[in-house]
C-alpha cells in the first residue's frame, strides 16, 4: 500500500483503511484544500521575511521545550511540553516552507536538492540569519522560568496569530486557523502552572516571580518589527505585533492577580517596558542561540546528503 | 517522578540543563501520598467512534483538573478521544480475584440471558 501523502493513510475518508485502528484517526492536513497561489501585488521579499521570523521564533522555542525531555519533574508534564514542542514543530515547518515559497532567495545556497526548503532554512543557516525573537533563544532557568517563558511567548504568539487568521496569504491564513486552538491551550497549560506556583509555596512563589522578572528584560522586543517585513504588514499578509501589545498586558495583569504576583510591573525591571529595538528579527542573537543551533544542526551538517 | 526539594543555591547562575533546580514544580500541592507522589488517577476516553468511555490508562497528578488536562496529554495525543473522564483510583471500588468464581462463574451457563433467539433488524444499530 504505498501512498505519497502521510495524511492520506490515515485519514478516515480512506475507508478501506478506517478499520485498522481502534479510534478513528481522522488527522488532517493543515493546507489541503488551501490556494497556495502568491498573494498579487505583495512585497513578497518583506512577506518571507515576516513569515519567516515567525517560523523561527516556533522552531528555536520548540527546541528550547524539547530540550526538557528526561529533565521535566513530572512524567506527565513531559509529555504535555513535549507535546507543546510538536506543535510549534509542525508551525515552524509550515511556516519555513511558505517563507521559502514567498522568497525563494531565502534558501541557503549550496544545500542539496533533495532538502525540502524547510530543513535547508533550520539546519543550513548561520544564527545571524535566524529571525527569531530572543526570547525564545535564551538559557533555561528552573521550572520557575520555563512556566513564564511559555507564559509570555505563547499570550503574545496567540494574539499575533490570531491576527494572522486574516492574513492575505491564504496559506499564511491557513496555518494561523490550525495554530491558534494550540497556542491558545499551551497559554492555558502555562497559565494553569503560573497560578499553582504562584499561589502555592513560598518557594513556588519566589521562583515563578523570578522566572517572570528573568523574561521580562525580553518583552519589549516582542512587538517590535523590523524594517524589512514592515511592508508585509501593509500590504495585508502580515501582523503589526504592535497591536496586540494591550490585550498581552491585559492577559499577564490577570494571571499575574490571580496567582498572587502582585500588581503588574511591581518586581519587573524597567527595560521590559521601554521601547525596544528588533534584535533577533534583524539577525541580532545573544550567544545562546549559537550553542543551540550547533546542537540542533549537527547531525544534518554532519551529513548533508542524507536522507531522512 | 517527582524530584523534592533540592534547593540549589539561591545564587547559582541560571542551570544550562533544564531540570536543575526543576523542583520548581514542587508546589507543596494538596494530596501527596506517603512517598511524595501524587495521587493515581484512572483515564476513561470516548473515541471518536466510540459511544461510551473506555478505560485507557492511568496517570498522576495533583487534582482533578490537572488529572484532566494530563488525560489530554497522555491519551489523546493521537486523536483518539472527544470526551475524557478521569477519576481518582482510590475512589473506585473493585471486585477482588479471590471472589471471581462466586462473581463470575453462576453466569457461565446461562445462555438465555443472550438475546441470541431473536431475529436481529438489519437497521438497528449498537445492539
Amino acid at each position: 500500500m504505498a501512498v505519497d501523502n502521510a495524511y492520506e493513510a490515515l485519514t478516515e475518508d480512506s475507508r478501506d483503511l478506517g478499520d485498522r485502528w481502534a479510534y478513528g484517526t481522522g488527522f488532517q492536513d493543515p493546507l489541503s484544500g488551501v490556494d497556495a497561489t502568491l498573494p498579487t501585488g505583495a512585497d513578497l521579499p518583506a512577506a518571507a521575511r515576516h513569515v519567516l521570523g515567525l517560523g523561527d521564533d516556533a522552531l528555536v522555542m520548540a527546541h528550547r521545550l524539547s530540550e526538557w525531555c528526561t529533565h521535566a519533574p513530572e512524567l506527565e508534564e513531559e509529555v504535555a511540553l513535549a507535546n507543546i514542542a510538536l506543535d510549534l514543530l509542525g508551525q515552524a515547518r509550515l511556516l519555513l516552507a511558505r517563507a521559502a515559497q514567498l522568497d525563494p532567495g531565502l534558501r541557503p545556497a549550496g544545500v542539496a536538492g533533495h532538502v525540502p526548503d524547510e530543513d535547508a532554512l533550520a539546519f543550513f543557516r548561520s544564527a545571524e540569519e535566524y529571525r527569531n525573537v530572543r526570547l525564545v533563544e535564551v538559557p533555561h532557568g528552573d521550572f520557575g522560568h520555563l512556566v513564564a517563558r511559555l507564559l509570555v511567548f505563547s499570550t503574545w504568539r496567540l494574539g499575533v496569530v490570531d491576527r494572522l487568521t486574516g492574513s492575505r496569504d491564504p496559506v499564511v491564513a491557513a496555518v494561523a486557523a490550525k495554530a491558534v486552538p494550540e497556542i491558545a491551550y499551551h497559554r492555558d497549560h502555562a497559565a494553569g502552572w503560573t497560578l499553582r506556583l504562584g499561589d502555592g509555596t513560598d518557594e513556588s512563589h519566589r521562583r515563578m516571580a523570578r522566572g517572570l522578572a528573568e523574561v521580562w528584560p525580553l518583552v519589549g522586543e516582542l512587538f517590535t518589527t523590523a524594517d524589512a517585513e514592515r511592508p508585509a504588514i501593509a500590504d495585508g499578509v502580515g501582523v503589526d505585533p504592535a497591536t496586540t501589545r494591550a490585550e498581552f498586558e491585559d492577559v499577564l495583569r490577570r494571571v499575574r492577580g490571580q496567582a498572587t504576583l502582585g500588581p503588574p510591573g511591581a518586581d519587573l525591571r524597567r527595560d521590559g517596558d521601554a521601547p525596544a529595538t528588533a534584535w533577533g528579527r534583524t539577525g541580532r542573537h545573544t550567544a545562546a542561540l549559537r550553542d543551540l543551533l550547533a546542537e540542533m544542526q549537527s547531525v544534518a551538517r554532519a551529513h548533508p546528503e542524507g536522507r531522512w | 517522578m517527582n524530584t523534592t526539594g533540592d534547593t540549589p543555591d539561591a545564587g547559582a547562575a541560571r542551570a544550562t540543563t533544564p531540570g536543575d533546580g526543576g523542583a520548581g514544580a514542587d508546589t507543596g500541592a494538596p494530596a501527596r501520598d506517603r512517598r511524595g507522589e501524587w495521587p493515581l488517577y484512572e483515564v476513561f476516553l470516548r473515541g471518536r467512534r466510540g459511544l461510551n468511555h473506555v478505560h485507557v490508562g492511568s496517570l498522576r497528578a495533583a487534582d482533578d483538573t490537572m488529572a484532566l488536562r494530563h488525560a489530554r496529554d497522555l491519551y489523546t495525543r493521537r486523536n483518539e478521544g472527544v470526551s475524557i473522564w478521569v477519576v481518582r483510583s482510590d475512589a473506585i471500588a473493585a471486585s477482588s480475584p479471590d471472589e471471581r468464581d462466586p462473581f463470575f462463574a453462576p453466569s457461565a451457563d446461562k445462555v438465555y440471558r443472550h438475546p441470541t433467539f431473536y431475529a436481529i433488524p438489519d437497521d438497528v444499530p449498537h445492539l
